[in-house]
């Protein structure tokens, strides 16, 4: 960037602003007070405008008054071209402005040498009449080629400047160029102003760009850079003007997407303030999520701003109808404005100027631009790729929240950041098609979220006339399910855990049957070996007692029969041996 | 100083030419038109002819009214159709051309 800094407080100039937003700025103050200011440019640059705005700022702001000279196109011309910046120019163009035709024939004949004293003054006259300041010269090149010989060009040139000098005026002079400004055939003219301002018109595959530069400006600094430049319903103006750094207040609010589900995944929904990309192929229900935003907007009550780059207002609303968005209610309320602009229409820079008026009159706090992405391919090949961008700072800088849709195939690197849309966006959705099994669903992403926390997940995104959902995504078998499939899935999946339980249910009943078998067997088991136990007590019992009986027999019957101790007594002998004489053994 | 006529030698019937020259009071391109115009109209037009010398600087509304931008300018005012000449009239072909001789 280039800044001339040749100036010295002593030395201060006086400067008059042109109303021209921007060229203001970039000199510091607008043009020299008193001095001359040449604009040179190709045809239809708008050195009429530039010329004739400073005019009008000095009539309608400063109470000035100023003289017009038309020396190429006729005053009436100038004067209906310039309906459209609404100057008031049929008023001043009686009171405090003078037009003057003087445009000289193109079948005039021409012989000898002429030269300008007469015009000087004439114009003199009126400007002691009006006390005016101010004057332009438009088309000087009409009387230079006339003259049609250098050194009566200096003269008259010279006459012109000392004139002006003279009288005090501020002067600017047009002068139509036919090729590069430094060709020497212009340059005499160049040297003897004091500013020098080249306007400049490209056209590049059918859309028109307009670029301003200042070139010279004695004694004072300025911006040297070419600058766009557009014509809105003021006038002109400098659309790349803007401070570098973004002044805005950052706020912690949240406002709906449109979708409780998305907000849900959002963390509360957009922040206030921010720039939403929603990105994706055709027919992905990009408008239809920018509708629900600005529907959600003004069931808040808030003012809200649909532009369309592609589809009219009326196509966008019922389109929305039929998921159950209802926008006419809205824009009746005055609301919601849709807007919409054919991009191959003025210039870049003219359509956002003419943008920047109607959020500055709407004053909405939301906004939608459908599809932003339609401008790329223009804008990529010249310098004006930024101008999307520069408007989103201009609606960031007002505290708008804005909704971009943008056409993207897929999430590739180079498409997303081509328009480099992906970069300033602070939330990136991005919404895709599946096909499966014969079918297409829309699965809806969020890629990034700046400053919130939000689900890494897909969901598949339901579109109804009930209105627009998300709902859960299946995966089964590291496949995505969505719509049919997923509906299919579901039902054989709870269908199989319905057989399961079923199953675990039958089981646990033949097992509990098994058990009361088991327990009763074991109890009949149990009782029987109580029996036999009781039976073998018994048993045991006799054979002791018995035993018992038998050594009480032996030892009795010894002592009653004095035998010896011999222990050893056959139990049988003894069992053989039946009492004989009566005595009672047992 | 208003306007200056030629002396004007009427004779009835035949077609006058009548010439109206802007002029910037003397300067150069402005006195030598005056020079020229004499020159040619009685060298070529006898005496039936009448040119009108308007000097701007004194009459500066007549610069407007009559649509005068450069000067000089000489306005050939009849025969019809009314014409214009830019110039010290130096090149006297251009101006013969006008006036309607060669």
């Amino acid at each position: 960037m280039h800044t001339s800094t040749a100036r010295s407080p002593r030395h201060a100039m006086t400067k008059v602003l042109t109303g021209i937003e921007g060229f203001d700025q970039i000199t510091e103050g607008g043009l020299p007070s008193g001095r001359t200011t040449l604009v040179m440019g190709g045809p239809g640059c708008g050195k009429t405008v530039l010329a004739l705005q400073a005019l009008v700022t000095g009539a309608r702001r400063r109470k000035e008054a100023g003289i017009f000279v038309a020396l190429e196109e006729s005053t009436s011309h100038i004067l209906s071209n310039a309906t459209a910046f609404g100057w008031e120019l049929p008023a001043l163009a009686k009171s405090r402005l003078f037009f003057l035709d003087a445009q000289l024939s193109p079948d005039i004949v021409k012989s000898g040498e002429f030269d300008l004293i007469g015009l000087l003054t004439v114009l003199e006259a009126r400007v002691r009449l009006m006390n005016a300041k101010y004057i332009v010269f438009d088309g000087i090149d009409v009387l230079l080629s006339l003259l049609d010989d250098p050194v009566a060009e200096r003269r008259e040139l010279y006459r012109i400047r000392d004139w002006l000098s003279q009288m005090g005026l501020t002067a600017i002079i047009t002068q139509k160029v036919g090729g590069i400004e430094a060709d020497d055939r212009y340059s005499f003219l160049q040297f003897m102003v004091h500013c020098v301002i080249v306007l400049r018109h490209q056209v590049v595959d059918g859309s028109a760009f307009r670029n301003l530069r200042v070139i010279k400006y004695r004694g004072s600094g300025f911006l040297g850079d070419e600058f766009p430049i557009s014509l809105t319903t003021n006038g002109m103006q400098l659309t790349n003007w803007g401070p570098t750094e973004l002044k805005y207040a950052v706020t912690d609010e949240r406002i709906s997407s449109g979708i409780a589900r998305l907000d849900h995944m959002l963390s509360g929904g957009h922040h206030r303030g921010s720039n939403v990309l929603i990105s994706g192929a055709p027919g992905t229900a990009k408008s239809t999520l920018a509708g629900l935003f600005v529907a959600a907007a003004c069931q808040r009550g808030e003012r809200a701003l649909y532009v369309s780059f592609d589809e009219g207002a009326a196509q966008i609303v019922r389109n929305l109808r039929s998921v159950g968005v209802r926008l006419a209610p809205h824009l009746k309320s005055g609301l919601l404005q849709m807007y919409s602009a054919r991009t191959r229409r003025p210039n870049i820079e003219d359509q956002f100027g003419a943008l920047r008026a109607k959020v500055r009159a709407h004053q909405p706090r939301c906004v939608v631009i459908d599809p932003l992405s339609s401008l790329s391919p223009t804008l990529m090949r010249l310098g004006s790729a930024d101008a999307p961008l520069r408007f989103l700072d201009f609606l960031k800088g007002e505290g708008i929240t804005v909704v971009n849709t943008s056409l993207l195939e897929g999430l590739g690197t180079d498409e997303a950041t081509a328009t480099g849309m992906s970069t300033t966006a602070d939330t990136w959705i991005h919404v895709s098609y599946t096909v499966q099994d014969g079918e297409r669903n829309r699965a809806l992403t969020i890629v990034k979220a700046r400053g919130t926390s939000h689900s890494n997940q897909v969901r598949e995104l339901v579109l109804s006339d009930q209105g627009v959902t998300l709902t859960d995504v299946f995966v089964a078998q590291g496949k995505m399910l969505m719509g049919v499939a997923r509906w299919q899935w579901e039902q054989e999946d709870q269908a199989a855990r319905e057989r399961i339980r079923v199953d675990a249910e039958h089981k646990r009943l033949l097992l509990q049957l098994a058990q009361a078998e088991a327990a009763a067997r074991l109890l009949v088991i149990q009782t029987e070996m109580e029996a036999r136990s009781a039976e073998m007590a018994v048993l045991a019992d006799a054979t002791g007692s018995a035993s018992k009986l038998q050594r009480t027999d032996r030892a009795t019957l010894r002592k009653l029969r004095h035998a010896d101790e011999d222990s050893r007594i056959e139990i049988t002998a003894a069992n053989d041996r039946a009492p004989k004489n009566g005595n009672p053994l047992v | 100083m208003a306007t200056r006529s030629s002396r004007p030698k009427a004779r009835a019937g035949t077609a006058r030419l009548r010439l109206r020259l802007y002029v910037a009071g003397t300067a150069p391109n402005s006195l030598r038109a005056v020079q020229n115009a004499e020159a040619i109209c009685s060298e070529h037009f006898a005496s039936r002819y009448e040119i009108e010398i308007v000097d701007l600087l004194q009459h500066p509304g007549r610069a407007l009214a009559d649509g005068i931008i450069v000067t000089p300018t000489l306005l050939k005012v009849l025969p019809s159709p009314v014409q214009r000449i830019i110039g010290d009239l130096s090149d006297r072909n251009q101006v013969l051309l006008v006036l309607g001789r060669r």
